[in-house]
């Protein structure tokens, strides 16, 4: 099997040259919340490796929940879920460093600096000293995030936390990328660093499942789309077989036709 | 973290350290307005200044009683004291009347007349500053009374002696007779047999050093519920590592924290405390076990603050409940009052204050002179305690869906 990932790096996974795909196989789930009726029942979903994979659907679809399924927040009450091949309930630490989690909220430590919050998240992903500094200046370069590297977060513009959110999720080079809607509240020169950082990123071998509101970003970011709708996949292919096939010029309108335009969150 | 619990040790004990040498070196200030003429006014006068608890001042003999409110209200003093004008008269009075019964009773009544109580006296009156506290007053009260039985007792014996031998009482006679009471000797109770008398020190530092740990929970407390609502908790979880973990390592963070804070505090009561007139305080003689009490007192303050963040929902909860449930938990542990006035339900409400069981260690070797051996059953309780915390903690951040 021919390994789709050449970004994999050496203080990780060492011994595990050839990974099998998929990067990510939902098989047959179900998950409900406390005293709520089944959100999932008999889910399923494939993630190819090396696929830019956005998973999209209205307010109370599944998304956080899909999303908080796959990187193991949340456990599925039977099926299961495996991420390069190994099970999720099984083998978590082992999985955990497989890939990296980009949530919505600025998950850090604002207190400190963007080299401080990259230094403790490294060590918790396993990474030595020299490979933490190493990757610190290499995020902070690419990012943008150089002059600043000494300054509280808490200082920083929404554009800036969001960079340094992303900068921890990839620290240690993960072959599975999960991003909860990354560019949210950004202004356009950050959007625009953030999407082509994670093209690159895909195109060095990791795998990016994204979820997002943003249609025309998603347009720009995947190739691949999964439109689920009270827990159930409405459709799942290529972004551009797909909006030949409905003859849509873009994903909005295809959005809307696949979901109707009722309001999704008229109760809490 | 580090100077605000050094200063509250520091004003704490000096504020403590007054109050311990009112009672203990200085003289209450009492003023005596003394309306009467005879001699048993001058005898308890001589007497309440002999006991050294007042410092007496004179006050005339015309002063109204509304002057003497006024005096205490702009606090020349703190009591005040009117001798009655027939307090030398009722004195003797009374002499007579306890002197007549008791030869009476012992036969020898014929001789005498014996005198009826009397019932419409002048009481002695006591005019004391609302600042001064029950204990104060109780104590100022119990001096005056004690003068006041040394100057009956003598009337007494005069009288029963002019009875039998129809002639005065010598004065040396008198004097032996008054003087020869029981000494009392103090002895402190020590494990170690030292006779030192336990300072202000010795009680407030131990004590007010806890408060300092607990407080903690001001900064780990709000910290984890910061974690929780900022998504940190989540991000540590999506990683190779348990939370287990990242909690432990902040645990021995912040218990190095406390420990920092009871070396300083102690180092202040050794090396500052002589400097600003306090007394010196004394570190227990085993060490280890100062060490080993001292860490468990730590890692208890560490664990309730753990508990008050997993369970807290805000940032002001965390620092509103747990400050307000340290000080009360203060109170019923006995740092505030003696636990040995306590009532009954205090008392077992006491049992429940982490706090009581650390001041309970701390007290056995501060106090006592204890060793290890003598607080096992401290160090027992306080890792139970430390485990329960610990299990609740747990607990907590399964159900939360945190670990």
């Amino acid at each position: 099997m021919e390994d789709m990932s050449p970004h994999q790096p050496d203080h990780i996974t060492p011994h595990q040259p050839d990974l099998p795909r998929p990067a990510m196989q939902i098989e047959d789930i179900s998950f409900r919340y406390p005293d709520q009726p089944d959100l999932f029942s008999h889910f399923s979903l494939r993630v190819e490796a090396g696929q830019r994979f956005g998973l999209f659907g209205p307010n109370g679809a599944g998304k956080t929940t899909l999303m908080n399924l796959m990187t193991g927040l949340l456990t599925t009450s039977s099926g299961t879920i495996r991420l390069f091949g190994h099970e999720m309930k099984k083998h978590q630490r082992r999985v955990n460093k497989l890939f990296g989690y980009i949530p919505q909220d600025f998950a850090f430590y604002q207190e400190l600096s963007p080299v401080e919050n990259l230094a403790f998240f490294g060590a918790w992903s396993g990474m030595t000293g020299a490979a933490i500094h190493k990757r610190t200046r290499e995020l902070l370069d690419i990012l943008g995030l150089a002059a600043v590297r000494h300054k509280k977060v808490q200082q920083f513009s929404g554009g800036m936390k969001r960079r340094v959110n992303l900068a921890i999720g990839v620290i240690h080079k993960p072959r599975l990328l999960f991003l909860d809607e990354p560019t949210v509240g950004v202004d356009v020169q950050t959007r625009h660093a953030i999407v082509n950082y994670l093209k690159e990123l895909n195109e060095s071998g990791t795998t990016l499942i994204y979820t997002s509101h943003q249609l025309s970003e998603a347009e720009e970011l995947c190739d691949t789309i999964a439109l689920i709708d009270e827990g159930r996949i409405i459709t799942h292919e290529a972004l551009d077989s797909l909006l030949l096939k409905h003859r849509h010029e873009g994903l909005e309108a295809l959005f809307l036709e696949l979901t109707g335009k009722n309001f999704r969150d008229q109760s809490v | 973290m580090f100077v605000m619990p050094m200063l509250l040790v520091l004003i704490v004990t000096g504020m403590q350290s007054g109050t311990f040498e009112l009672v203990n070196k200085n003289k209450l200030p009492l003023l005596v307005c003394n309306r009467d003429t005879g001699g048993a006014s001058l005898q308890f006068i001589r007497a309440v200044d002999t006991m050294g608890l007042f410092e007496v001042h004179l006050i005339p003999d015309t002063e109204r009683e509304e002057l003497i409110r006024e005096r205490l209200y702009r606090k020349e003093a703190l009591v005040a004291i009117i001798l009655p004008a027939d307090f030398s008269a009722q004195v003797n009075a009374r002499a007579d009347m306890l002197a007549g019964k008791a030869l009476k009773s012992f036969g020898l009544g014929d001789n005498v007349t014996e005198r009826t109580e009397t019932t419409n006296e002048t009481p002695l009156s006591l005019y004391y500053h609302p600042v001064i506290q029950e204990s104060f007053r109780r104590s100022a009260e119990g001096s005056l009374y004690s003068a006041l039985q040394l100057v009956e007792s003598r009337q007494l014996l005069k009288k029963l002696y002019f009875s039998i031998n129809e002639k005065e009482l010598p004065d040396t006679l008198e004097n032996v007779l008054m003087s020869n009471r029981q000494k009392i000797s103090e002895i402190p109770v020590s494990r170690n047999d030292s006779r030192k008398a336990p300072t202000v020190s010795q009680h407030n530092v131990p004590a007010w050093t806890i408060f300092a740990m607990f407080f903690v929970v001001v900064s780990l407390g709000s910290g984890i519920v910061r974690d929780k609502r900022s998504g940190s908790f989540i991000r540590l979880k999506t990683m190779p590592t348990s939370y287990v973990v990242a909690i432990l390592s902040r645990q021995i963070t912040y218990l190095g924290v406390t420990m920092i804070q009871t070396v300083l505090i102690f180092a202040i009561g050794v090396w500052v405390f002589p400097l600003v007139g306090l007394p010196r305080l004394d570190l227990p003689d085993d060490v280890p076990a100062l060490i080993l009490v001292s860490l468990l007192c730590g890692w208890c303050a560490v664990s309730y603050a753990i508990c008050v963040g997993v369970f807290s929902e805000t940032e002001e909860q965390a620092n509103g409940f747990g400050v307000i449930s340290i000080v009360i938990l203060a109170a019923i542990g006995g740092l505030m009052i003696p636990d040995f006035i306590m009532t009954g339900t205090f008392r077992t409400a006491m049992r429940f204050s982490p706090l009581h069981w650390c001041l309970d260690a701390y007290y056995a070797l501060f106090l006592e002179g204890g060793k290890l051996k003598d607080v096992w059953s401290n160090v027992l309780s306080l890792v139970l305690i430390i485990a329960g915390l610990q299990g609740i903690a747990l607990w907590g951040l399964k159900r939360k869906n945190l670990i």
